[in-house]
């Protein structure tokens, strides 16, 4: 089977289009959003199974299919508007080469994902996993434009346009951000830019995990304006004690004005960590998410955040822990058997907190899916997106998980 | 409508708030926008959820169209009813029913005017953000099916980033809660697919939406120009800078003209070819700073004078004309077309100077309010729709000036919907494959389409998309 399916997409793609990932799978790497919508009609009309894949580098390259489309060929920018702050980039490349491409513009993307620089900017997208930037710039989705992605079936959709602001027609946009590949594949992104900030500033206090929130809590109420207020477990920080970053991100002025204030906020001792270990300290915390099997996200409010990572604690372990102070959502990776992991969704459910499994391998994602069960009604809604978006089934995704499907 | 369908609407309701007489359905016959006008079979004012259930639910048993309406200020024909259909207005649904400080959350009901609000919570020194220019009259439940925006929406965002969930009637009358008030979904953003689809998935009937903690200080900064393309420099310079201002908002010529022959009267300098409002807020010493740069970008792209103004009294005067700029525009004629496109910032001194030649060539009277920072444009035409003949000359123009947008790699409308009004441009922007696809998402929500029927996308433009059986179920 595998062997013809190969052939099949040398047919289609031509040799250097295609080879065999680690499992010995076929995989085809489209270099054209028309190329990547042939191979998913072929794989429809052949109902063959596909796992997606951008550079390897987030989801582990473990779902059950019979090829693997990869985006890694598809890792053009293909233009950047300084002037109209947008630029368009294909799915597959890299954070880290975006990144430089548009500070040669003097243009940023706003956002801080978990994981290694190269991720994909599709990755990213589809898993709508937000970094530490969340408090000031809002989650992925609000730095999505619009999107062309390829159907399970082989059809191309645009969603959404090349302008900042734009109702026409529904916003399909929001459902490939976070969508975890459910209703297609990413084949590029208009994205929102913002001007290289002039400052970046952070600081960070350290100490009990308590007093700590308490001083994020107090920092908010201050008029304080941070774009990061970041929560992180002594074992993410790599530090002895919790430690809470605070990151002032803008023109000098605004900035300088928030780190004066920030001095004669409460009691906490905030110091302010040198330029040049900046990047650093905030890459290690992304890395972080990266340090075990399993990385989960928590939908929680500022003032959940301690009773949440007690929940955590008690369920699993504190593990390596990320937390936004201001307003919300928590991030945990490590290791748990499936059935902890399943206890801890129920607990936070009764606690109206949804999880969303951001990383894991197919065994547990298989078990638990990405989001778990729905509420009531919603489930019927999204089965009915997923035909139409993956009539075939071709996508190989776990959404909800063995116990709903 | 046959009158056994009226009386057993009136068995919801009341027969009080049933409406089917020809005078009394003449005020639902049109919105905010003149050049569309239908007249619905019936008008329904249900005063519950259960009610607005109720309703939905014996619409869905005998396959009756529907179309819900808010205050019907919206600008693309999006809530007007066909002779068949029953028009369920929600603005006796008009509660907040909670407020939580702490969580910077409010619920309401869809009938809640969008100003009422942000007053309400004004005491809290909180706000909610999306400002339309119709905020003192249009419901929060009306800001949801457009994904409204307004002045504020360039720092803040628009209606979609202010909603965290809802409580949704479908079309066949089940409910269903979407989203959660931490703002992350359980499962994939169906709040963000809701919001924006103009009434066509179903009927919000509870809405969770975000509060803003009101900023520290705000300085508003007014500056003219004599030309728009100066203006527009002045806008990008600012940007550049990576100041965000919380709204950077630009008049032409003719729409300060209006203004200032009106009792809205700003002191806005007429002979000024642009106008440019600039507000910034934050932290007070940062807004401080940062109005200094801003200060010396607009006198270095050429403005004339730069005004400023903290306290709210003096901002609300600077503030004063382009708040009421649409009022001011009705002393010029009886009706009045409010467009509403975008372009790319870059583009928009080249798309000024086209607008102007379109306005020659058919020889109307256009004037221009925009959202400048954002490149959403608001070409306003003022005309007599008695007179067919320019009528006629209006629709063209539109059509026009739609596409001279679209050309420059904009978008067909930036905040007020598609409707009825902008169905025939829709092609102009998506192919059939994405008009497709738009149409099978409406009818996972509602399989007969007759919630608000015949809007947003036009059925003989999609390529149908024959829902494959699939092994699921």
């Amino acid at each position: 089977m595998s062997d013809a399916i190969y052939a099949r997409l040398r047919a289609l793609l031509g040799t250097s289009g295609v080879d065999r990932d680690a499992n010995g799978v076929a995989r085809a790497s489209p270099e054209s959003s028309d190329a990547l919508s042939l191979v998913c009609r072929l794989a429809h009309e052949e109902s063959w199974k596909i796992r997606v894949e951008g550079r390897g580098t987030w989801l582990p390259p473990d779902a059950p299919a019979d090829l693997v489309v990869s985006t890694r060929a598809l890792e053009q920018i293909l233009s950047v508007s300084p002037a109209d702050l947008v630029a368009t980039v294909q799915a597959g490349a890299s954070l880290e080469a975006l990144r430089r491409r548009l500070a040669d513009y003097g243009m940023w993307l706003a956002i801080d994902p978990p994981g290694r620089p190269d991720r994909s900017i599709g990755s990213v997208i589809a898993t709508a996993t937000a970094g530490p930037l969340r408090h000031g710039y809002g989650p992925v989705r609000d730095h999505v434009l619009g999107c062309t992605v390829a159907t399970g079936d082989g059809r191309l959709v645009n969603a959404g346009g090349r302008v900042v602001k734009n109702v026409a027609g529904y916003d399909l946009t929001k459902l490939q951000v976070g969508g975890f590949g459910g209703f297609g594949i990413i084949a590029d992104v208009h994205l929102r830019l913002r001007a290289l900030p002039r400052a970046d500033v952070t600081l960070v206090a350290r100490g009990a995990r308590d007093v700590l929130t308490a001083a994020g809590r107090e920092l908010m109420s201050a008029h304080l304006l941070p774009s990061a207020l970041e929560l992180l477990s002594p074992a993410l920080a790599a530090e002895a004690d919790w430690v809470l970053a605070a990151r002032f991100v803008g023109t000098d002025a605004a900035v300088q004005a928030d780190v004066r204030r920030l001095g004669s906020v409460g009691e906490q001792l905030w110091q302010p960590l040198p330029p040049d270990r900046t990047a650093a300290f905030w890459s290690v915390a992304a890395r972080g998410s990266l340090g075990g099997p399993i990385t989960l996200r928590l939908g929680v409010l500022g003032d959940g955040i301690d009773e949440t990572i007690d929940l955590l604690s008690h369920d699993l372990d504190e593990g390596l822990v990320s937390a936004g102070a201001g307003l919300g959502m928590i991030r945990w990776t490590g290791d748990a058997p499936v059935e902890q992991l399943r206890a801890l969704r129920r607990a936070a459910a009764a606690r109206e907190i949804p999880m969303t499994l951001e990383r894991a391998p197919w065994a547990v994602r298989r078990a638990i899916g990405h989001f778990g069960a729905y509420r009531e009604g919603v489930g019927r809604i999204v089965g009915r997106l997923r035909d139409t978006f993956d009539p075939g089934q071709c996508l190989s995704v776990a959404l909800e998980g063995v116990d709903h499907a | 409508m046959n009158d056994s369908l009226i009386d057993a609407l009136a068995r919801i309701v009341g027969r009080k708030w049933v409406r089917h007489r020809g005078a009394d359905l003449a005020t639902y016959a049109m919105d905010g926008l003149p050049t569309h006008e239908s007249v619905p079979g019936v008008v329904i004012m249900p005063g519950s959820p259960a009610e607005v259930r109720e309703i939905v639910r014996l619409l869905h048993l005998i396959q009756v169209p529907f179309v819900a309406r808010g205050a019907g200020t919206g600008l693309s024909g999006g809530a007007l009813a066909e002779s068949d259909a029953v028009l369920i207005t929600l603005t006796r649904l008009n509660r907040i029913l909670r407020v939580d400080p702490i969580q910077r959350r409010a619920v309401v009901q869809p009938g809640v005017v969008n100003a009422r609000l942000s007053e309400a919570v004004a005491p809290l020194g909180l706000q909610y953000v999306p400002d339309p220019s119709s905020q003192a009259a249009c419901t929060v439940g009306g800001n949801v099916a457009e994904n409204a925006g307004g002045p504020h929406c360039l720092k803040y965002g628009v209606t979609t980033n202010h909603i965290v969930s809802l409580e949704v009637v479908l079309p066949d009358g089940s409910v269903t809660r979407l989203g959660s008030d931490q703002g992350e979904a359980w499962g994939p953003d169906l709040v963000g697919l809701f919001v924006g689809s103009e009434g066509m998935f179903g009927i919000a009937t509870e809405i969770t939406v975000r509060l803003e903690q009101n900023p520290e200080s705000v300085r508003t900064m007014l500056a003219d120009f004599m030309t728009v393309r100066a203006a527009s420099e002045a806008v990008s310079a600012i940007i550049a800078t990576g100041i965000v201002p919380a709204a950077l908002e630009m008049m032409d010529k003719a729409c300060v003209a209006a203004v200032e022959a009106s009792i809205y009267a700003a002191g806005y300098p007429t002979d000024a070819a642009a106008v440019l409002l600039v507000e910034l807020d934050g932290q007070t010493d940062a807004v401080g700073a940062e109005a200094i740069t801003v200060r010396d970008i607009l006198l270095e792209c050429g403005a004339r004078e730069v005004r400023s103004a903290s306290t709210a009294v003096d901002r609300a005067r600077l503030w004063q004309g382009r708040k009421k700029a649409f009022g001011a525009m009705g002393r010029i004629a009886p009706d009045l077309a409010v467009q509403d496109a975008v372009v790319p910032r870059s583009a928009l001194p080249d798309i000024m100077d086209r607008i102007e030649a379109i306005r020659r060539h058919h020889n109307l009277i256009i004037s221009n309010v925009f959202h400048a920072g954002d490149g959403n444009l608001h070409p306003n035409i003022s005309f007599d729709r008695r007179d067919t003949a320019v009528a006629a000359r209006v629709q063209l123009a539109c059509r026009e000036i739609m596409a001279a947008c679209v050309a420059a790699g904009g978008s067909i409308t930036g905040e007020h919907g598609v409707g009825s009004d902008k169905l025939d441009y829709m092609p102009w922007i998506f192919d059939a494959q994405t008009l497709g696809a738009m149409r099978a998402v409406r009818r996972v929500f509602d399989p007969s389409e007759r919630s608000n029927p015949g809007k947003v996308y036009p059925v003989h433009a999609c390529r149908e998309w024959h829902a494959v059986k699939s092994a699921r179920r």
